[in-house]
């Protein structure tokens, strides 16, 4: 049952994501995009990670693909049909692309090979110490990864200020 | 297990088809509220006091002509509609109706909500593009505007009873106010939300996307029959949601004295439904640069500094 529906979710996302880069109209590439996000929140579910698919879906289906499609509208489709696709850069691309699909294989064989039985216990031990997924969540999220979440913050609101500043310069 | 599933199946269809039947008659309660307020019958013909209404008009629109304009983008228009009716109806999964009874009791319920409905606001934005239509553009640039404000506002507004339920889970928020309503606990929260909810369903006074004295009918302009009415059923199953999470976290869900838990939901839904009506009749609509100032010079602070307040009042108290 639950090989029936990570194939089937997992396939979605698949053709979904080449889609997404294969369609010359933006706005069908922006759904496509759409449906991707939404098949990796349900691959989250899957893993019993609710929380985080929650956020998936309110932040990136939600929100910022909200944002993207706003601006996208505002491009006249018609002309940006016209464009080229494929630009002077397939090179790099490939060399690009190789590296990175050798790093994922490289991480896969390494859960595949060594399934991390540690790293399951111990994820086990952190949810039953806080009797929830999303309690967990923030648990460990203030506690043993307060610095990278507190510098990722620091990170957003430098982009924030940056953002407002260059607006603001515009209208004036 | 096949049998779980099959009695789950059978639990969605009967709640689906509720929800279906009641969604229509809100366009009648709708219609009835407002035109004796304006001192008017409102619909009166078919059936006795026209309740019969709701189901003429579905048969109408079910055997209108359904256009598909030239320039139109086939595909998108096509989706559209659907895009914006289903997550509002995969959202009634999680709404406990009584104390025994709710598809199914997710633990992080509330957030589900915010998150899938936040959805539909695709199928009211690709609608608008799709339609080649400079007045359905309009409306659906309006609309996705309109709808990233209000849903900051809208999740930020139950941020406070949150921290003071202390839980996701829907059934949990309501067991947590045996004693007493969070609205006790949170008045600003409770405003800040009915006004974000209004703005999120395109309700008066924030109807803009639809705004027909500007641009005909908005976003859904150029659609008819079926697909029109999928749009209208969207947006009553939303305003049914937003009566529904406000009953659930600010007005105890289903609990009450002496009737049954689902009879006390019921009641405290129409109650909502019914003051988003009266709303309708009674205020002007506003005006864009209104609505966003109002959205983020006002709105956004007081739900800030609500969440701030509850905040330092659980760490003091």
């Amino acid at each position: 049952m639950e090989w029936a529906f990570f194939i089937l979710f997992g396939g979605v996302m698949l053709i979904a994501s080449v889609l997404v880069i294969t369609r010359r109209n933006v706005v069908h590439a922006a759904l496509y995009l759409l449906l991707t996000l939404f098949c990796a929140a349900a691959l989250y579910v899957m893993l019993e990670a609710e929380f985080l698919a929650a956020i998936q879906v309110l932040i990136y289906a939600g929100a910022i693909m909200m944002l993207y499609v706003f601006v996208i509208m505002l491009i006249n489709v018609r002309e940006s049909m016209a464009e080229r696709q494929w630009h002077r850069q397939k090179v790099a691309a490939a060399v690009i692309g190789v590296l990175l699909a050798v790093e994922l294989l490289a991480i896969f064989a390494k859960g595949i090979v060594a399934p991390s039985a540690k790293t399951a216990e111990a994820a086990k031990s952190v949810l039953n110490a806080y009797g929830g997924n999303t309690e967990a969540f923030g648990a460990t999220l203030y506690t043993q990864f307060l610095f990278p979440f507190e510098a990722a913050s620091l990170l957003l609101l430098a982009a924030m200020i940056g953002a407002i500043v260059m607006a603001k310069r515009n209208i004036e | 297990m096949w049998i779980e599933t099959v009695f789950a199946v059978i639990k969605i269809a009967v709640v689906w088809g509720i929800v279906s039947l009641v969604v229509a008659y809100m366009t009648y309660m709708e219609r009835k509220v407002i035109g004796h307020m304006q001192v008017r019958l409102g619909p009166m013909r078919v059936g006795p006091h026209g309740l019969l209404q709701p189901i003429a008009d579905g048969l109408k629109l079910f055997l209108k002509e359904d256009i598909i304009p030239r320039e139109a983008d086939k595909g998108v228009f096509l989706i559209a509609p659907l895009l914006a009716l289903i997550p509002a109806f995969i959202v009634y999964s999680v709404i406990p109706f009584s104390e025994g009874f709710s598809i199914a009791n997710l633990n992080i319920g509330l957030l589900f909500i915010v998150g899938v409905s936040s959805l539909g606001i695709f199928g009211v934005v690709m609608a608008g593009w799709a339609s080649g239509s400079k007045y359905s553009m309009l409306g659906a640039f309006r609309s996705a505007a309109q709808m990233i404000s209000y849903e900051i506002f809208l999740g930020f507004a139950l941020i406070g009873p949150l921290m003071v339920a202390g839980t996701l889970n829907m059934k949990g928020i309501v067991e947590g106010q045996q004693e007493i309503w969070y609205i006790v606990y949170q008045p600003l929260a409770f405003v800040l939300f009915f006004i974000a909810g209004l703005a999120e369903t395109n309700r008066v006074p924030f109807d803009l996307p639809e705004a027909e004295t500007e641009l005909v009918a908005g976003f859904h302009t150029e659609y008819s029959g079926m697909k029109f009415a999928f749009f209208f059923m969207a947006e009553y199953a939303n305003m049914l949601i937003i009566c529904s999470v406000a009953a659930v976290v600010f007005f105890g869900g289903y609990l009450g004295p002496i009737i049954p838990g689902a009879h006390w939901f019921i009641i405290k839904v129409l109650l909502g439904m019914f003051f988003m009506m009266w709303l309708r009749a009674t205020l002007p609509r506003f005006r864009y640069d209104q609505l966003m100032r109002l959205g983020w010079k006002i709105m956004f602070p007081l739900a800030l500094a609500n969440i701030f307040a509850t905040g330092l009042l659980m760490y003091l108290i």
